[in-house]
């Protein structure tokens, strides 16, 4: 791996649970991965897991219980408000929803300069700022007086990984961003995605449930079941031969488009479901 | 929503942006009229001085309680004072009361609304307490008990009302900014690192805005209103003209003075209409604004590749020339453009398209359960050989056709158990009694691989998993030994390791009962594990139709090449192809 | 569901204590001169001073609360300073005929709205716009106004009902319905036309559920389906908004019993008001919160009965 720029440490993240005398929830259980700088690491894992608690956590978006989130040497756990904005330069996000992670009723201009608004950029800088960034995802330059709704969930989705791109960061946290797009507009926005890494050198915390998509994407992979890493290493190993019974039946879940290699799939799944 | 592959980038004008909510509610003839009134209201309390044609409390006291004509248009009252004026110093007062209760409502409950929806925990419970108290006792009883220990004053009277009506803005502004507050752009703003006070202003204000213009309209009419019914019940200030005084005094003299009650019954009816009205046209307006856009016109339906037309009609379903259409007259749009489908008994179709194509259209005409404002247009849908009528294929819901649905969670009743869900349609398919029912959906929910089928009955949907709820759908699907069962992407919206144990369910139980299954998906992997026959869809034209092991092997037309290539199930990875570029 | 109901009863109870008691409080301090608005203007000094103290005006305000308090919960809430009535006398012969009003309204509201508003939900088309415009009218008329018009229409100029007066059940079921008749009329149409707008909202939403077509396509009867299914969901937005009528209608009820001379909960208010006779406005406010704390508790009941989740979780 590339120097790291992100390391979790043994993070606990805990939720209190409604009515009394219950005991809290716990959606991460002691959870440490790394990410290296210019690298993609893919987060796997079924709804529950706390895969996206994972990214919340990262972006402070979740509170930490125990254990620790370092950014570049710096332990930004329990940040505070204003330390986590100095850390919108380097720490950015795009949501799976393109639906509602735009705020409908601005245009996209507005929601395009509300990150360089933040950071003091603004005017005719702003302005070229933001052309540029829609010339980067493949939208038109008029798409700024427009609003969320004229555009499409793929649209959207760039228009959403323009805004993370706007303060240069260095980790995006992706949760989920091509799970709610069809097919052919999922490749063409995860070949941004890559373009993009392989331009600018960002690193990507990719969350995922899609093995296929993680496997597309992802230099190294973590699996995660029940708030806990059950496996994580190598793309190559894991989304190939994995040792973890989880990862395997993840594996064989999927199925392949093609009858006969399908056939066989199902057949190795049912063989260890029975075993 | 078309998919990437044929997306267009959005041409013409921008959309209008919210602000314009109140001219768009101007447009609407009722709206206009309501503003109309409003302003003319307005324009007679400010000019009052001007136009009145006596002074307010000038009375003649030889003429009393004379009926319109000779110097005074609409006649007099019983201390001779000109009705007219009365009428028009009587807007001054009624608006002014009415401007103070909208003015101390909004000025209460707006920030307490927003200090509760976007801190929580305390504030929020205690400020939401308070609500539901000042709203649950009648605000005349408080008024009256408020004028009787404290204040005679009118306009304390409505300082009051206004704090008895903030509860309304207040639950308002604090729904408003709890839904904006979980929304997922706040989510975005923070990481940014936006203040809470600029995402306050920026987001949820935007939101908001429009909701408290209409309220704000509302509780000007109820301040109207209770204000003009304190003053007939005598409340009001004798020094002051209004019309509810005015209105007090003709019910006193009701049987000589009924023009008393007439013109500012109207000045009162009129006016709280046109407040009404005016916030019914907001409302009207807000909701046309947030309508989806319609959809870019489909491209021309090319020529349709013979092969894709069956030769042969299918023995179970067989659908000839469907085109459904929604909306009416010029509005109408087509969405599904013609299309031919045969099922045969006791085999698997898959229905493959993206979203937009039209798939789920097609299988809820099949089953007649098209959403309001569709219908079916053109076309035949052929049941066993016999041409079909809507009528009859929704008798043959439940007993000869089953659906199983995609979401699991949001398709079971949350009021009834799940075993009541189950028993209902056996009961009335069947005819049997409760017991033997009950029975029957137990041995039903065991083989859908139910764990524990007893408690599962006495269950309600809130209580059990996504997994379990699928598998009750399924079982609801078939518990009349349907010979047609319609799924519509019955597996998307599980985990995958469930959807595996799903497909198997379904594959199962259509081999043992040779049902007919026409599935739709998006899923080709899906189409692959179980399916005999594929037709592709992509925007409302059928594209595609071949064997499935012949699809795949050889798909024929280009967008079922670009669907194919576009999985990436099996395919390189990453590093893989990082080290192919190397090369 | 019983931490459910013992959460709302104690939330009840506080209302109880808290209402009346700022209403004491408020009045308390607020009223200087009620001994001289007992005597007139013509009493003398001494005189004034004597009904004060007699009244235990002059006493430090904690203790006037605190022996209030304590007579209250014993049934004794004082008597008027004008008629020396007992308060809670007044309170039981006034109570019959304002809840006749409100229940018999409600009853009817709930009926008609229901049916109305079901109908506009499920057949759309021109019933739902007939219900739209009725339901603008409906709140855009005053009550009182309605009332008004209606007495001289329908009891003065065309005397078939009574205008004025009230007689009570025990003087003749034909008695006393001829005597509300035009006092519902007057209440129910703002209160038929608001429910029905709320029920049939309701009901639309409920309609678009995604279970309602799979209910369908269960091939279910379409009466099970809407009587059994759909109104069970749309029951507790429908329950609500009659509570909250009821509620409304106690207030409309003050207006309505002026207009028509009934003796109810009221007229008291509004005479006692205007004399500033404190022990009964205080009677009314006691009483009418009682009423409000027990109707919210009997819609927290049919909410529970609605909606599984209320109850269990």
């Amino acid at each position: 791996m590339t120097d790291e720029i992100l390391r979790v440490d043994d993070l606990v993240v805990e939720f209190p649970q409604s009515g009394w005398r219950k005991p809290p929830f716990r959606a991460l259980k002691g959870v440490s991965v790394a990410v290296g700088a210019g690298e993609t690491l893919g987060i796997v894992g079924e709804s529950g897991s706390g895969k996206s608690t994972l990214g919340r956590a990262v972006l402070g978006l979740a509170p930490v219980t125990s254990g620790t989130v370092t950014y570049e040497g710096r332990d930004i756990s329990h940040l505070s408000r204003r330390r986590r904005r100095e850390l919108g330069n380097d720490i950015q996000v795009v949501f799976q929803d393109p639906y509602t992670s735009l705020n409908p009723s601005l245009t996209i201009g507005d929601t395009l300069s509300e990150p360089l608004t933040q950071a003091g950029i603004s005017g005719a800088e702003a302005r070229r700022r933001v052309k540029d960034l829609l010339d980067r995802v493949g939208m038109p330059a008029d798409s700024v007086q427009r609003l969320p709704k004229e555009f499409s969930g793929g649209q959207r989705q760039r228009i959403a990984i323009a805004r993370a791109l706007a303060l240069e960061p260095k980790l995006i946290v992706c949760d989920e961003p091509v799970s709610a797009l069809d097919l052919t507009t999922q490749q063409r926005v995860l070949d941004l995605f890559i373009e993009i890494q392989e331009r600018t050198g960002v690193a990507y915390l990719f969350i995922s449930h899609d093995l296929s998509v993680i496997r597309h994407i992802s230099h190294r992979v973590a699996v995660v079941y029940h708030g806990e890493v059950v496996e994580q290493g190598d793309v190559d190993k894991v989304t190939t031969a994995p040792d973890h019974p989880y990862t395997q039946r993840l594996l064989l879940a999927s199925p392949v488009p093609d009858p006969i290699a399908q056939a066989r799939r199902r057949a190795e799944r049912q063989a260890v479901i029975r075993s | 929503m078309s998919s990437e592959f044929t997306a267009v980038l959005p041409i013409g004008k921008p959309a209008r942006k919210r602000g314009s909510v109140v001219v768009r509610a101007l447009r609407n003839p009722s709206g206009l009229v309501a503003g109309v009134v409003i302003a003319i209201v307005f324009a007679v309390a400010v000019l009052a001085d001007v136009i009145a044609p006596y002074g307010a409390q000038e009375s003649d006291l030889s003429r009393l309680f004379e009926h319109g004509g000779d110097g005074h248009l609409l006649g007099t009252d019983g201390a001779g004072r000109d009705v007219l004026s009365l009428l028009i110093y009587g807007a001054r007062s009624s608006l002014i009361g009415a401007a103070i209760a909208v003015g101390v409502s909004m000025l209460v409950g707006i920030p307490t609304g927003l200090i509760a929806g976007f801190y929580g925990r305390w504030f929020d419970q205690i400020g939401t307490w308070i609500s539901s108290a000042i709203l649950a006792l009648p605000g005349i009883v408080v008024l009256l008990a408020f004028r009787a220990s404290v204040s005679t004053s009118m306009w304390a009277a409505m300082l009051v009302f206004g704090v008895l009506l903030a509860p309304s803005f207040f639950t308002l502004v604090r729904a408003a900014v709890r839904s904006v507050r979980n929304e997922l752009y706040v989510d975005a703003a923070r990481v940014t690192g936006v203040s809470d006070a600029r995402i306050i202003s920026r987001h949820v204000l935007t939101i908001v805005r429009a909701p408290i213009v209409i309220q704000a309209a509302m509780v000007a009419a109820l301040g109207l209103m209770i204000q003009a019914g304190l003053e007939f019940l005598g409340m009001g200030d004798r020094e002051t003209a209004s019309w509810g005084q005015s209105l007090n005094e003709g019910f006193q003299n009701i049987y000589r003075a009924d023009h008393l009650i007439l013109w500012p019954g109207l000045a009162l009816g009129i006016t709280i209409a046109a407040f009404a009205l005016f916030a019914n046209a907001l409302r009207d307006a807000l909701d046309a604004a947030d309508a989806p856009r319609t959809p870019p016109a489909p491209p021309e339906a090319s020529s349709v590749d013979p092969s894709v037309v069956p030769a042969t009609t299918g023995d179970l379903v067989s659908i000839r020339g469907l085109r459904i259409a929604y909306g009416s007259g010029d509005d109408a749009s087509e969405v599904v453009h013609g299309i031919d489908l045969d099922l045969d008994a006791g085999k698997v179709v898959g229905l493959v398209g993206e979203s937009g194509s039209g798939k789920t259209q097609t299988a809820l005409a099949v089953l007649g359960l098209l959403p309001d404002g569709g219908r079916i247009t053109a076309g035949t849908i052929s049941i066993d050989g016999r041409t079909t009528t809507l009528t009859q294929r929704i008798s043959m819901l439940g007993r000869d056709i089953g659906y199983i649905p995609q979401e699991p969670m949001s398709n079971l009743d949350p009021a009834f158990t799940i075993g009541n869900q189950l028993v209902e349609p056996l009961r009335r398919h069947l005819g049997i009694g409760r017991r033997e029912a009950e029975a029957r959906a137990l041995a039903l929910l065991e083989r859908v691989g139910i764990p524990e089928p007893e408690r599962l009955m006495r269950s309600y949907p809130h209580q059990i998993s996504g997994g379990m709820a699928q598998r009750v759908l399924i079982a609801g699907a078939v518990a009349c030994e349907p010979r047609l069962l319609i799924a519509d992407e019955p597996t998307t919206a599980l985990d995958v390791t469930i959807q595996a144990e799903i497909l198997d369910l379904l594959r199962d139980l259509q081999q043992e009962r040779g049902m007919g299954l026409l599935i739709v998906t998006h899923n080709f992997g899906v189409v692959a594990d179980i399916c005999d026959e594929v037709y592709v869809m992509q925007m409302g034209v059928l594209v595609e139709h071949q064997a499935a092991g012949d699809l795949f092997a050889e798909p024929r037309h280009e967008y079922t090449r670009a669907l194919l290539g576009a999985s990436l199930e099996g395919g390189p990875s990453r590093r893989q192809r990082e080290k192919e570029q190397l090369r | 569901m019983l931490t459910f109901l013992a959460k709302r009863i104690l939330s009840g109870l506080v209302l109880i204590a808290l209402i009346p008691s700022l209403a004491f409080v408020l009045m308390r301090a607020g009223s200087s001169d009620v001994a001289r608005q007992i005597l007139g203007q013509t009493a003398s000094e001494e005189q004034v001073a004597a009904r004060a103290a007699a009244l235990g005006l002059d006493r430090p305000l904690v203790s006037q609360y605190l022996d209030w308090a304590g007579r209250a919960l014993r049934g004794d809430l004082g008597v008027s300073w004008f008629t020396n009535e007992p308060v809670a006398q007044a309170m039981a012969t006034r109570v019959p005929a304002t809840l006749s009003l409100v229940i018999v309204t409600t009853i009817i509201a709930a009926v008609i709205a229901v049916a109305l508003g079901l109908a506009a939900a499920y057949y759309k088309g021109w019933l739902d716009r007939v219900l739209q415009v009725l339901s603008i009218a409906g709140f855009a008329l005053p009550g009182f106004w309605l009332a008004l018009m209606l007495v001289v229409w329908l009891a003065i100029d065309n005397p078939i009902f009574p205008a004025t007066g009230y007689a009570s059940i025990s003087d003749g079921i034909g008695a006393w319905a001829r005597s509300i008749t035009l006092p519902v009329t007057a209440l129910a149409v703002g209160a038929v036309t608001a429910t029905a707008q709320q029920v049939r909202g309701a009901v639309r939403d409920v309609l678009q559920q995604d279970w309602v077509r799979t209910l369908r396509a269960r091939g279910i009867s379409r009466g099970s389906l809407i009587f059994k299914h759909v109104l069970r969901s749309a029951g507790v937005a429908g329950l609500t908004v009659l509570g909250l009528q009821f509620i409304g209608l106690l207030g409309g009820a003050v207006f309505v019993e002026r207009l028509f001379a009934i003796p109810g909960m009221g007229q008291v208010l509004v005479t006692s008001t205007a004399q500033g006779d404190l022990p009964l406005v205080l009677g009314v406010v006691l009483v009418t919160t009682l009423i409000v704390v027990i109707v919210n508790l009997v819609i927290d009941l049919g909410v529970g009965f609605f909606n599984p989740k209320a109850r269990l979780s």
